[in-house]
């Protein structure tokens, strides 16, 4: 079953279910690169986490306007304000406390309310709530075509973005202050990244859940930077891992009942950056 | 004149990191910025770029700062760099093209070949291809030059260029820089050895928050202008300073 999957013979469904999650793991593991660069890792884990009051939320309006309280878009609409609302959290906080403090508080609340909703939601018994807690740790299990697409498309116009930002943004990552001298302006580049990451974390919330979403952001691009020196050269074996991760991880979950996305895509990466430290470990990046 | 400073003042939270520094430089000169520790000369060259916000005024060339900037090249602080960075010697100074190619624009054989001709400037042509980490501190600071070459700069700002290099690479870079000068360009350095400002630079602006003295080296490197930036702590400064004339020099 798992070697039907991953060969695409699984079935038209869960063929293009492994390519979208595919493209899902590149367009984390490019934006992932560039983020690390740019120290920010964390930042995306806290964005991710304050996704689910907005899935909450979401939910309970659509139910409420009498439509079905599982419909994607209309979720990720919701997940999207709540997580823009918590990086400007993190970025007002910061201007008191250290960032990671202020990323570890505004992470922990955010998905306390999230939580919170969710349990209330399901205790209300309406609008089919079965299901909705694959945002937490994913599953393409049953994953619609349309939700496929979606994550495909999204994935792909990541990655193309990426692209064609790939030089203001090394630049701010590596010297900010010569990237704004040569006319790069490195709030808008910062920003430009985070709106990329959070289209990642968004697309991704079927696929790996928006817990372990960092894991996919982090662990390709950590061991890819073990193996290149250039940043194009990082972010594009980054995107190949997450490539790669995100294909078996999404067709291995699909034909194992109940097995959650999330996991076996970041152990996957796990393992790849463990195979990284054995080889290249004792070298100096 | 290159750069003309009036009046640069800057609050950081409760301390006064510049107090209405004012100085001038001259094109083709090369000063040293020389004063204690937390006189805010790093602060100074920032404020000068618009990097902080700071009030007063600045002038380039004649003209705002902002217009001149392609003309204007920063090196910043070794301390300040990322040096695991996955970035080559040829990449960084292609960054200095990036005014050129611009956002989507493609490095094309023109574009490369500027770019190792400013390597060639500084003697790094050989480095291209490896990793800034895996190059001595003063190979990195020929690299940040060459970044600023291939940027078109004549107007230098560096921020410690000597830190952390051994004495022969010191060399290396002053006649890396001294060649540039000759060329016409101007070179502001943050300098913290006094043993040998007189060496490397022919101008000198003292700074302590504000401007304490600014001048040929020979009239304004002087005893008593140091001893006003430095206060009394700079008797127990091991460069040996003698105490006579006002127009005695330190030892080189």
């Amino acid at each position: 079953m798992i070697w039907q999957a991953l060969l695409l013979q699984a079935g038209y469904n869960a063929a293009l279910v492994s390519l979208g999650a595919a493209l899902l793991g590149a367009a984390a593991g490019a934006a992932g690169a560039f983020l690390t660069l740019r120290r920010r890792a964390l930042m995306s884990d806290a964005m991710a986490h304050a996704t689910l009051p907005g899935i909450g939320l979401a939910f309970l309006a659509m139910v409420a306007l009498g439509g079905d309280g599982r419909f994607l878009p209309g979720l990720m609409l919701g997940a999207a304000l709540t997580a823009a609302a918590g990086l400007w959290a993190v970025q007002r906080l910061a201007r008191q406390m250290h960032e990671d403090a202020a990323t570890g508080a505004v992470l922990a609340s955010f998905y306390g309310a999230g939580i919170v909703i969710l349990t209330l939601i399901q205790g209300l018994g309406t609008g089919r709530p079965a299901g909705l807690e694959t945002v937490l740790l994913g599953s393409t299990a049953g994953m619609l075509r349309a939700d496929a697409l979606v994550i495909g498309f999204g994935g792909l116009a990541v990655i193309c973005a990426l692209w064609s930002l790939r030089r203001p943004l090394a630049m701010v990552a590596f010297d900010p202050l010569h990237a704004r001298m040569m006319g790069v302006n490195p709030r808008r580049m910062d920003a430009t990244l985070m709106a990329l990451v959070l289209a990642v974390v968004l697309v991704g919330l079927n696929v790996t859940g928006l817990i372990l979403i960092v894991a996919l952001l982090v662990t390709p691009a950590v061991s890819a930077r073990m193996w290149s020196t250039t940043v194009t050269g990082t972010a594009t074996l980054s995107a190949v891992i997450g490539a790669v991760c995100g294909y078996i991880g999404a067709a291995i979950s699909a034909s194992v009942p109940d097995l959650p996305t999330g996991p076996v895509i970041v152990l996957l990466a796990a393992g790849g950056f463990g195979l990284t430290l054995l080889i290249r470990g004792r070298r100096d990046g | 004149m290159a750069l003309r400073v009036q009046g640069l003042t800057l609050r950081y939270n409760e301390v006064l990191a510049l107090d209405g520094a004012s100085a001038q430089f001259p094109i083709g000169s090369m000063t040293a910025i020389i004063g204690p520790n937390g006189a805010g000369k790093s602060t100074f060259l920032k404020s000068v770029l618009g990097l902080v916000a700071a009030a007063g005024t600045v002038a380039a060339f004649g003209g705002p700062v902002a217009q001149s900037m392609p003309r204007i090249a920063y090196v910043p602080q070794r301390a300040a760099v990322d040096w695991s960075f996955p970035v080559r010697v040829i990449d960084v100074v292609l960054m200095g093209c990036y005014r050129k190619t611009g956002l989507l624009g493609l490095i094309d054989a023109a574009t490369s070949a500027h770019a190792m001709a400013a390597l060639a400037r500084v003697g790094m042509q050989d480095f291209a291809r490896r990793q800034i980490g895996a190059l001595s501190g003063g190979q990195q600071q020929r690299v940040f030059l060459a970044r600023a070459l291939a940027q078109g700069a004549d107007l230098f700002l560096l921020d410690e260029p000597f830190a952390g290099v051994d004495a022969a690479t010191e060399a290396a870079i002053i006649a890396v820089l001294k060649a540039l000068r000759k060329d016409g360009a101007t070179i502001i350095a943050v300098h913290h050895d006094l043993s040998s400002v007189a060496a490397y630079f022919d101008r000198v602006l003292l700074m302590n928050r504000r401007t304490v003295a600014e001048g040929p080296v020979a009239t304004t490197f002087t005893r008593a202008a140091l001893a006003q930036a430095y206060g009394p702590a700079l008797m127990l400064d091991p460069t040996d300073l003698r105490s006579e004339g006002p127009t005695e020099r330190p030892a080189a």
